[in-house]
């Protein structure tokens, strides 16, 4: 194949990066000029692709598949800037193949956003898929949630090894009966959990959590405490101390241990594997510690009710200084209805010290109807940071804010303590 | 003291709640409360009996399969919403229930799913999603704020004059500019957002037709709207 496109694509990429400029635009480069390189630089890996899609918990999901392939000695392409579309997988590729549009990888591992990942399966058929969740995320983009279930559904339809699929989730289990000749995996929870996680059509607490699922699955989540969690594997139990916060991370670990079984088979070293799993740190903006001011810093991404209601679950408001960043740029979702879908009452005893972003009267608006006493708004997330960090010197800290917000959020910390550069 | 109970019912809960239509009951309950009044919130799902003593209907927006799995329930319980509606009593209902509550819903393969009629308007599925911020200007309730994602698209027949009329977005289709429908003392909107935090004066109306119903007269309290005032200020601002 002549390597042309690769070299133009590296030229991009080089200039760009030069110029500061985004991570994606190379990859839309080369897939103007050449189609077919994707599919190239990702056949003939010896372990395969493997897809990761679903609404909530991809990066963090992806990161820790990556690092569990890692510790059993594969070589792991992945795409790590969280630029989940189709040309950020070809932009990532042009960073790791040499001259000739070729990959030295063992596998890839790929998180995918639902719509462009049924635009990358036609173009590359994974050999396995992890299909995570079918939460309310976004639905300007997809419009209602079962048609995000199709878009998940033509991923497993295209994947010819196995369909990894979270038995909880009655959308993302559904999916099994969809692709008859499949081979299936499934990861859980056991029932003493399950009503720390509801579905949405579970959203009102009153309403009653739909029975355990009597699916077989090879990784069940049996017990969190704190940062600890025990995982029952083939029957057998093992608990491990995480650096992960929050629990909806650590139901994301069952999934990361069922797909790199999936991947290994019986040549996976078990040791090794929960080994790697106690190391795997969060990913940037989810559940990220950082220090300011001697105190820490919690840096929480919330962009869907589901996962706002894990976040405030996870992560106790006792002690803690508060802020909310809500913006409603595209990447955030347009529609602010999904606050609405959260409840706030754990925050009614300490109160919020700041709440901004675009849409920070909204936000003010929603606590101001559960009797959450807010303390300052300011939409500008720059003068709200600045506001908050000296009102609240004494104190540890945490913010909750939506994408956008936390990449502008992220930008003025890095300005005042260090924070993990993600290109 | 209180000044009085209502019970508000929300109508399908669990197959029509998609979208924030709790923050719609949230207000009425909150909003009620700081009035002096006692809010008393109830529910109908598919198969229960309807509750006889009611004095505000809500009910929202679902996907369509829960639109099939109440459809049974809703024709079952139409007489009695009929009744209730010409008695003057308020209901409020977002988007799904909205088109529900008109004569029919053809979708767009030419099925029809029979409406229950309580407002002369007629829906047609589209291959075209209506999606983004609106504003609407009603001369009942002033500047309407709100936020459509709908792929039916609304016709209003005589018997029925629109919510409102846009300014930005869509509203009810995509030719004639209305949005919503009102009839009698039933509000009917496309408008999630949720509809109510930010259009208080809605809220107001649907409890004060409750409490004039129920007790003869609406004794409000002088409440602080100045946040949900700088909410809309900002929505109005943004893109569609």
């Amino acid at each position: 194949m002549f390597p042309f496109s690769v070299l133009v694509g590296k030229a991009v990429r080089r200039i760009s990066r030069l110029r500061g400029g985004g991570s994606a635009l190379p990859g839309l480069v080369v897939e103007k000029i050449d189609p077919g390189f994707m599919g190239r630089a990702l056949t003939g890996l010896p372990h395969g692709v493997v897809v990761i899609s679903g609404t909530n918990g991809k990066t963090t999901t992806t990161k820790m598949v990556v690092e569990l392939l890692q510790g059993q000695g594969l070589t792991v392409f992945t795409n790590r800037t969280g630029s989940n579309f189709t040309r950020g997988v070809a932009a990532a590729l042009l960073g790791d193949v040499n001259w000739r549009g070729r990959l030295k990888a063992d596998i890839a591992v790929l998180e995918l956003d639902e719509a462009h990942a049924v635009h990358f399966v036609k173009l590359v058929p994974p050999t396995h898929c992890l299909l995570l969740n079918v939460l309310r995320d976004q639905l300007d983009r997809f419009g209602e949630i079962d048609q995000t279930t199709r878009l998940l559904e033509q991923i497993a339809a295209k994947t010819t090894g196995t369909v990894v699929l979270n038995r909880e989730d009655p959308r993302v289990a559904g999916i099994a009966s969809t692709v008859p000749n499949a081979k299936i995996a499934y990861f859980g929870l056991d029932s003493s959990l399950r009503n720390t996680f509801p579905n949405d059509d579970e959203l009102r607490g009153d309403i009653g959590v739909a029975p355990p699922s009597s699916l077989p699955a090879d990784v069940i989540l049996e017990h969190v405490d704190g940062n600890s969690a025990s995982f029952l594997v083939d029957g057998e139990l093992t608990s491990v101390d995480l650096r992960l916060r929050g629990v909806y991370n650590i139901f994301n670990a069952a999934a990361a241990l069922a797909t790199a079984r999936t991947v290994l088979g019986d040549a996976i070293n078990r040791a090794a594997l929960f080994a790697s799993l106690a190391t795997v740190e969060p990913a940037f903006g989810r559940g990220e510690s950082l220090v300011v001011d001697g105190k820490p810093l919690e840096l929480v991404l919330v962009k869907n009710p589901s996962g706002f209601r894990l976040g405030l679950k996870s992560f106790d408001a006792t002690g803690y200084a508060t802020m909310i960043a809500i913006n409603d740029n595209y990447a955030d979702g347009r529609d602010m209805s999904w606050l609405w879908d959260v409840d706030f009452d754990s925050l009614g005893l300490a109160g919020v010290e700041m709440v901004s972003g675009v849409r920070a009267y909204d936000m003010a608006l929603r606590l101001k109807y559960d009797d959450v006493e807010v303390r300052a708004v300011e939409p500008d997330t720059t003068a709200a940071l600045r506001a908050f960090i000296s009102s609240t010197s004494d104190q540890p800290k945490r913010i909750f804010c939506t994408y956008t917000a936390m990449l502008a959020v992220r930008r003025d910390l890095s300005k005042i303590t260090t924070v993990e550069v993600v290109s | 003291m209180t000044k009085g109970t209502l019970n508000i019912l929300q109508l399908y809960p669990k197959e029509m709640n998609i979208y924030g239509d709790w923050g719609n009951v949230l207000v009425l309950k909150q909003r009620l409360t700081w009035h002096g009044y006692t809010a008393n919130i109830l529910e109908h799902s598919a198969g229960d009996e309807f509750p006889d003593d009611v004095d505000l209907i809500i009910g929202g927006g679902g996907q369509d399969s829960g639109q099939l799995v109440i459809q049974q329930d809703l024709q079952a319980i139409a007489p009695r919403l009929r009744e209730l509606a010409e008695d003057g009593l308020p209901m409020l209902v977002i988007c799904g229930l909205y088109q529900l509550f008109g004569k029919f819903f053809k979708t767009h393969d030419g099925t029809i799913i029979p409406g229950i009629g309580i407002l002369d308007l007629e829906t047609h599925g589209t291959n075209e999603r209506l999606i983004g911020n609106v504003v609407a200007d009603s001369e009942e309730f002033g500047e309407i704020h709100g936020y459509e994602n709908h792929s039916g698209q609304t016709h209003l027949g005589a018997g029925v004059r629109p919510l409102g009329t846009v300014t930005k977005g869509a509203g009810n289709n995509s030719q004639d500019g209305h949005e919503g429908a009102r009839h009698l003392n039933v509000v009917a909107s496309y408008l999630h957002g949720s509809l109510l935090p930010k259009n208080p004066a809605i809220a107001d109306f649907l409890l004060r037709k409750a409490a004039e119903r129920k007790f003869g007269s609406f004794e409000p309290a002088d409440l602080d709207d100045s946040l949900a005032d700088l909410a809309r200020r900002h929505a109005g601002a943004r893109p569609r």
